[in-house]
């Protein structure tokens, strides 16, 4: 349904002037730290192969082929890592199926970086450094916390993440007013946890203060390396602010041989879940094989961040035409 | 059965939950950074008019419920039921006390009031947003006092008791909100 005033933007000139100028400083906070600023493609032969997003696909009258709009243009800034770019980054449009909210468009701005001979302390401190850099006029920012993914559940809902049962897990998010059937077996924790930390943890989060939460469960480590110390926790991080998930990073993976079991193990689970198949990168696989230099990777919803710029609840604020008025 | 996803969820979208019909009132897609998506409905129960809140798993599939809004006009209450008829199709349906609620308030024969059916029966009905309906009782009306602001209670021939400028006598015919229950005018019908 088309209404009449559909053809306006959303958001207002102030947001436009304060994206653009975002958009500036971000260069200039790369071109001083020498970072090199880097385009891949949008339309990729190989989609992502998470459980929980869903690429875009696009039919190609060439060859008859199906692309997949790019979810994260990761895989595509590893390929030239592993080419020896150095350290890189990219801002780019990002394509996820049916992620519609307040705080979601299907078509979102990323600012995804990385940086070789990085670990993920030392990329959580730049991380930190560009946020404050361009909320300073904006916002009152109160010193980072920093909290386990453990932490983060003993601290706001009292229990263990990993050793609580999931019917605990359960009874926990009926207690939180939380009514939804879903099962309570060992393979849901994950589901349960996600619940959890989305709907309970999040909007208890400090809003003046950026909240890094580290150290995810092994089961959520995506494309993390895991902690050499202690196998049951990745090498990921997230950062939080205004209660608000802004940044996801990784002490990156670069074993080929785990990289692939990861990808078979994400394609089983779609296949569960009675998603559509989607085939591995193969690029990228080869190019791990080639040898990734250890780095550290992090991408940044800029949109968000507009948000907090703007004091903004509503994703519509900031893009001049959501997805309903694309 | 018909059935949607998670991903069809808008506003008015009509989900059958619990075994009752339900009307999507508001849908947030809720996700953690990576992981598993969710939806935070709330939802009215049709039958009870009850809002509920219920959070979905991204993706997972709710049937359909079968429920459409007529226009249809009231014919008469037989001590029992109240008869509305389709004015297209002369099609006739009788609503029980439940589903007419506080409706019958308001409604007077030959009104034009929206009928909600479930499986073509009818489970609600929204009488029109401004009623014409004479005074059957109140307080003798006080000749010129158009202005103190002061009023009374008047019951209407339909049943519902509204506040009534103190002017008001039996007999007057009153134009009144249905939706917030309140006296707008005198009416010249």
């Amino acid at each position: 349904m088309t209404e009449h005033s559909d053809w306006q933007a959303t958001a207002s000139l102030k947001a436009l002037r304060l994206r653009a100028d975002c958009l500036s400083r971000i260069r200039s906070f790369f071109d001083e730290r020498t970072v090199l600023e880097v385009e891949t493609p949008l339309l990729s032969q190989y989609g992502t192969t998470d459980p929980h997003i869903d690429s875009l696909r696009v039919s190609s009258s060439y060859q008859d082929q199906t692309r997949y709009l790019h979810t994260s243009p990761e895989f595509a800034m590893k390929r030239l890592l592993a080419t020896g770019s150095g350290p890189i980054y990219q801002i780019c449009k990002v394509f996820r199926d049916a992620e519609i909210g307040r705080r979601h468009n299907p078509e979102f701005t990323l600012l995804e970086w990385y940086r070789p001979g990085f670990d993920q302390n030392a990329l959580m401190a730049e991380v930190e450094a560009l946020v404050r850099q361009l909320l300073a006029t904006d916002m009152e920012l109160a010193e980072t916390l920093s909290l386990r993914y453990t932490e983060a559940f003993e601290r706001y809902l009292g229990i263990d993440p990993l050793a609580a049962t999931v019917e605990t897990l359960a009874q926990l998010a009926s207690e939180y007013g939380i009514d939804i059937e879903m099962d309570s077996d060992e393979a849901q924790r994950d589901d349960w946890l996600d619940l959890l930390i989305s709907q309970v943890i999040e909007p208890q989060l400090p809003k003046q203060q950026p909240v890094f939460i580290t150290h995810f469960p092994a089961s959520q480590a995506s494309l993390a390396r895991l902690d050499p110390s202690d196998a049951r926790f990745a090498h990921r991080f997230e950062l939080y602010l205004g209660g608000m998930e802004l940044a996801n990073g990784f002490h990156e993976l670069t074993d080929p041989t785990e990289q692939a079991l990861r990808f078979q193990a994400e394609r089983a689970q779609r296949r569960e879940a009675g998603k559509w198949d989607v085939p591995e990168d193969q690029h990228l696989l080869a190019a791990l094989q080639q040898g990734l230099p250890d780095s550290a990777g992090v991408a940044l919803g800029l949109d968000r961040l507009l948000m907090l710029a703007l004091g903004s609840d509503d994703i519509a604020d900031v893009i001049a035409f959501p997805f309903e008025r694309a | 059965m018909a059935s949607y996803s998670t991903t069809d969820f808008k506003r008015g979208l009509k989900i059958m939950l619990d075994n009752d019909p339900c009307s999507i009132i508001e849908n947030e897609f809720v996700k953690p950074g990576k992981g598993q998506a969710f939806s935070r409905v709330k939802i009215r129960n049709l039958k009870t008019g009850r809002v509920i809140e219920r959070t979905f798993k991204s993706g997972e599939k709710v049937e359909a419920a079968d429920v459409t809004d007529v226009d249809m006009q009231y014919l008469y209450n037989d001590g029992e039921a109240w008869h509305f008829m389709d004015p297209e199709s002369y099609e006739q349906v009788a609503a029980d006390e439940a589903a007419v609620s506080d409706a019958k308030l308001w409604i007077k024969e030959q009104d034009e009031c929206i009928v909600t059916l479930w499986n073509g029966n009818p489970i609600s009905v929204t009488p029109p947003n401004h009623a014409i309906l004479t005074v059957s009782e109140t307080d003798p009306g006080v000749r010129g006092d158009t202005a103190s602001g002061a009023t009374k209670p008047a019951t209407l021939e339909s049943g519902a008791v509204v506040q009534v400028p103190l002017f008001i006598d039996i007999g007057d015919v009153l134009k009144v909100d249905t939706r917030s229950g309140e006296y707008i005018s005198r009416s010249k019908e």
